[in-house]
């Protein structure tokens, strides 16, 4: 039986941990002095240059979730370590670090809710564990997501934001784009849409796998995206990268997303691209 | 030829073993027994040196610039090799080789990344790295394999995806995870084998399939020793290639371990290149095995079983409830 309890309210704030203390911050891209509570307003975005604040899965279910509501599933699978893995820490220690950091258990919250009514199956990544990489729970949690999509024949919806597969699991992290992107093959054949939103950053595994293979495909502004790193393509061609290099507005400019879409209006878009494409019978 | 660090013991015994015998050229007997001790030395040399291989020296010998390449397999495997160019959009990846071939008797497709051996087939084939357009005309053979029935043998050899500007303007992530997903839909059997080096999503890209075999001595895993290096010992990651390639486990043997692995080939004392003809015969074996064993099997159960292997791979723990 899978695990079935309500989401809300279960993640501690973190926002306190990732923005400065006190009642005022400063814009990541253009030094804007903003008052926080005029941020939160504007859903974690500069009112001045539109630059996107990174913001938790729990900030992405309020948002875009009918009363930011979410039927979490599988919350209770957490990371093993195949590999033993050890670099300046121990992998196990590096994951009880995040647990205990962020108070979430992995990388992905995933579960179900609606959209204005609409039954979805939804997943949505944390770039602050692990820096957002799929290890096996990760590719587990989204192989259960689309497994829920096709057994329900709802639609299905992922938040990405991940700096790519996880090294300390080494062959079994590369081996998880294999898995969800075969399932996402299924879900393909049976014509229940797919929606991939990517977020600031969604690059290299997951960007390789199951966040490009959306029937529809959403970046929010000014979001780093690619395959690549930018210093080990840096290193390789020897010369500096252009400006604007793979973000959001690249990557429409060269016909791999659909439309870039301003956080506030993120549930209005996928609502409405809901309403053209229904399940198939 | 050329050697690795850690073999020159063996070539510096090996060509004195050389020169004694030109030498000795029907001379006279005690030159002819000190070969022969010197001749068991090596054999003694070799098999210490080779057998205590660690990860990182495997990854060498992956590397090894001698090492046969995909087209040295087709050539030596099949006959009536009929290579086919382009992805029929952008252009064509001289980095991955797509051909239809006969396997005794049996007409296949092949693909693979192809490395070149001088410095200007390395530039030509920029050394084994795909960009977008190679996935793309993969992806070109497996439809049309899959619309005519033939199996496909993929090789797969390449230190990575290309990481640079027009790879990324083209979509490279894109490619790979239309592969990843396109591959599952293909409905004849598709036989890997992991030749020489195994890198990360580069590799993947071309590498879902029924089986999958890895040579010996090649690696595979999620990112090289080197870039696992870069990201974890920043200081000075060129003095921890060898613990990242123990920490990654990247070999065949740690592959198999994994369950990733359905078989390792093995390859002959100190590497393919070593003797490339037993390494063909063996390679063409267990290519020819598994298609016999795939064949019999109905396409969508061929398919089904294909996700459920995947499906399966991952290790991890469930939390119980407090
Ligand atoms: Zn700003």
């Amino acid at each position: 039986m899978e695990l079935f309890k309500k989401n809300q309210n279960s993640q501690p704030d973190q926002r306190k941990k990732e923005l400065p203390d006190g009642l005022w911050t400063k814009c990541n891209n253009c030094g804007e002095i903003i008052y926080i509570k005029e941020l939160e307003k504007n859903f974690w975005v500069c009112h001045k240059c539109d630059f996107h604040f990174r913001i938790l899965s729990s900030d992405y279910i309020g948002l875009i979730l009918d009363e930011g509501k979410l039927d979490e599933y599988d919350g209770n699978l957490i990371s093993a370590d195949p590999l033993e893995f050890k670099d300046s820490k121990r992998y196990p220690d590096r994951v009880k670090g995040a647990i205990k950091n962020t108070g979430l258990k992995e990388a992905i919250v995933c579960g179900c809710g609606t959209i204005d009514t609409k039954p979805v199956s939804f997943a949505v990544m944390n770039f602050g564990f692990v820096g957002g990489s799929m290890g096996s729970v990760v590719g587990e949690k989204v192989a259960r997501s689309i497994e829920r999509s096709l057994e329900k024949r709802i639609p299905l919806i992922i938040i990405s934001a991940s700096g790519g597969a996880r090294m300390q699991e080494g062959i079994l992290s590369l081996m998880q784009m294999a898995k969800t992107s075969s399932l996402l093959a299924l879900l393909y054949d049976q014509k229940i849409p797919y929606i991939s939103v990517l977020t600031n950053p969604t690059t290299a595994g997951v960007m390789a796998s199951y966040a490009s293979l959306g029937d529809i495909i959403i970046a929010e502004p000014q979001a780093l995206l690619g395959f690549a790193g930018q210093r080990v393509i840096k290193q390789t061609i020897g010369q500096d990268l252009p400006k604007g290099f793979q973000s959001s507005e690249f990557f429409l400019e060269h016909g791999f997303i659909d439309f870039i879409c301003h956080r506030r209006d993120l549930k209005k878009q996928i609502s409405s691209l809901l309403n053209y494409l229904k399940v198939q019978d | 030829m050329q050697y690795l660090d850690f073999e020159k013991p063996i070539f510096e015994l090996e060509k004195k073993i050389s020169e004694l015998k030109e030498f000795a050229d029907g001379e006279k007997l005690e030159i002819s027994s000190e070969i022969k001790i010197l001749t068991a030395k090596l054999e003694r040399l070799q098999r210490e040196i080779y057998k205590k291989m660690n990860r990182w020296q495997r990854v060498k010998i992956a590397r090894h610039p001698a090492r046969p390449y995909t087209l040295d397999y087709i050539e030596a495997l099949a006959t009536d090799f009929i290579e086919l160019h382009g992805d029929r959009g952008y252009g064509d990846d001289k980095a991955i080789v797509v051909g239809l071939a006969t396997l005794e008797g049996r007409r296949v497709l092949f693909v693979g990344q192809q490395k070149g051996r001088d410095v200007k087939q390395r530039q030509f084939r920029n050394f084994g790295m795909c960009h977008p357009e190679g996935y793309r005309k993969a992806l070109r053979g497996f439809q049309l394999a899959d619309r005519f029935k033939l199996p496909i043998v993929i090789l797969i050899d390449t230190p990575g995806a290309y990481p640079g500007i027009e790879a990324e303007e083209r979509g490279q992530a894109e490619a790979i995870a239309r592969n990843l997903r396109e591959m599952c839909r293909i409905r004849v059997p598709i036989v890997v084998v992991v030749i020489g080096e195994g890198a990360s999503g580069g590799a993947l890209g071309i590498g879902l399939g029924d089986k999958i075999f890895m040579l010996e001595n090649s690696w595979y895993s999620v990112i090289s020793p080197e870039g696992c290096a870069a990201i974890l010992w920043k200081e000075n990651p060129q003095e921890k290639y060898e613990t990242a390639a123990d920490a990654l486990r990247v070999t065949a043997q740690d592959a198999m371990g994994l369950g990733i692995v359905d078989k390792i080939i093995p390859e002959p004392l100190g590497g393919a290149h070593r003797d490339p003809g037993k390494v063909m015969d063996l390679v063409r074996k267990y290519i020819l095995g598994a298609l016999e064993e795939l064949e019999r099997i109905e396409p969508a159960e061929l398919l089904a079983k294909r996700l459920a292997k995947y499906r399966k791979i991952g290790v991890f723990e469930i939390e119980k409830e407090n």
